[in-house]
């Protein structure tokens, strides 16, 4: 009995050893997301940009259409525990949502005012490419009066249905831009995350 | 190849260009420094580069600023002429840095671009090389030093111009000395086109106006935001086209990350610019 049960261990463990050393050999797990999929979703959330900076509407109702762009396509949830970094891990969940919350608001208001500043100009999708378990999709931002440039949306169905988690705009990544920005604002806190959430509930 | 028998001591001068010849042979054969990470940051003087922005933020408050709110009620299409005008004149310098770089496309490229926009462009007034196909491809001397594999250095922010790296500072003194138009042109023209650099950099702070103020003035921490801006985008400036893109996905196998973690006591996850959120 004794040695059966050895013996299956032994056996176990063998496979399992045998199943890690091959594991860097198999193939990849196929992707639930494929790149279709993530760049129907960018290019949903680019024709929704591209009617409200050509609608003329006030500057007051394009915030407000900006803002409600990042609530549907962005995955703020993933965002704003990936922005806060290590204090993420020891706030309790009631805290971690409150924090979410008010960092949806500023989030929103932030980049729905930087995309506001396209109009009169126009985003245009280029191209897909699988990145580890995400997309990459690349587009192009015309403006009036000067250069394009590039503006890439990071896509991942890691929340359940895909949503972008980063934007790199012109080469400036959003997650280290807010992290640096949420980093100073916890920091002048003495890293109080209930601080930094009410904090964040005025600038939203 | 057959190396030519020199007869006697060679003329001086070709001595010369055949030296420095070979040294950017020699220096660009090593290959553009590698870049760091978005994130990594080496700020050696922070106390005095703070100290510094709070000296350009007071600045551009009182002074940049209402000057360039000033310049603003200027018509736009006289505003984009002189941007232009401005900038045209930057193109030589942009072919010398080309031509060091061996980007002898670039060079074409920005030749070209110099001289439509001063024949059909009026002295560089409108940008039709641009309408015509032919953008410029901005560059510079710290670029320069990036593609013959000299690293950024350390950040650093310095009055009037901001943040830069000390490769960066060496590139802009080198720039001045190196610019053709510099060598060309003479008092009193010379003054007209510091004037129109200086009102292109005010156009530029009040086109810019929302997005300068929120970093300036509306981020916890500007000088901190700054610096990471500043970082991110020359790194991606000098990533430059497809060609020479560094893949930044090399490291896909989980079994390289735990080599990052064991062989470096301050690795950290977060570092990596497509960190993937998800991954557990």
């Amino acid at each position: 009995m004794r040695n059966n049960l050895l013996a299956v261990r032994r056996r176990t463990l063998l496979s399992t050893a045998l199943a890690a050393a091959s594991l860097p050999f198999l193939p990849r797990p196929a992707l639930a997301l494929n790149e279709a999929q993530a760049q129907a979703l960018v290019q949903a959330a680019v024709d929704d940009v591209n009617r409200v900076i050509a609608s003329g509407a006030s500057d007051a109702a394009v915030l407000r259409e900006m803002e409600r762009i990042f609530a549907t396509y962005a995955d703020v949830p993933t965002i704003a525990v990936s922005v806060l970094g290590p204090p993420a891990r020891t706030a309790s969940p009631a805290q971690l949502r409150a924090f979410t919350e008010a960092f949806r608001g500023y989030f929103a208001a932030k980049y729905g005012r930087r995309f506001r500043e396209f109009v009169g100009g126009s985003v245009q999708v280029n191209s897909t490419r699988a990145v580890r378990s995400f997309f990459e999709v690349i587009t192009t931002v015309n403006l009036r009066n000067e250069a394009p440039f590039e503006l890439r949306w990071l896509v991942s169905d890691g929340s359940g249905r895909p949503l972008f988690f980063n934007l790199i705009i012109a080469g400036v990544n959003l997650m280290i831009s807010e992290r640096t920005e949420i980093g100073a604002m916890l920091e002048a806190r003495g890293g109080n995350v209930d601080a930094l959430t009410q904090h964040l509930r005025t600038l939203a | 190849m057959r190396i030519p028998q020199t007869q006697g001591s060679p003329k001086p001068v070709g001595r010369k260009a055949a030296a420095a010849a070979a040294l950017v042979l020699v220096l660009t054969s090593c290959g553009p420094a590698t870049l760091p990470p978005g994130d990594q940051i080496v700020d050696r003087d922070e106390v005095r580069n703070r100290a510094v922005h709070e000296m350009n933020l007071r600045s551009d408050r009182r002074i940049v600023s209402p000057a360039a709110d000033a310049y603003g009620t200027v018509p736009e299409p006289i505003r984009v002429g002189v941007s232009n005008f401005a900038s045209n004149l930057s193109q030589p310098s942009y072919v010398v840095n080309n031509l060091l770089q061996l980007r002898l496309d670039d060079a074409a490229q920005n030749t070209l671009r110099f001289a439509i926009n001063s024949t059909l462009g009026v002295a560089g007034l409108f940008d039709v090389a641009t309408a015509l196909g032919v953008p410029a491809e901005a560059t510079d001397f710290g670029e320069t030093l990036h593609v013959l594999g000299v690293g950024e250095g350390a950040f650093v922010m310095h009055p009037v111009i901001g943040p830069s790296t000390t490769r960066d500072t060496v590139g802009i003194v080198v720039d001045h000395f190196l610019d053709p138009v510099g060598h060309f042109v003479a008092a009193p023209e010379s003054g007209y086109l510091l004037a129109a650099r200086a009102a292109d950099r005010l156009g530029s702070r009040y086109q810019f106006d929302a997005t300068i103020d929120s970093i300036y003035y509306e981020s916890a921490d500007s000088y901190a935001q700054l610096r990471s801006l500043y970082l991110q985008q020359r790194r991606f400036e000098l990533r430059g086209g497809a060609a020479d893109y560094e893949d930044p996905y090399a490291a896909e196998d989980p079994a390289d990350d735990a080599a990052a973690v064991a062989a470096d006591p301050y690795y950290d996850p977060f570092s990596d610019p497509y960190f993937d959120p998800y991954a557990q």
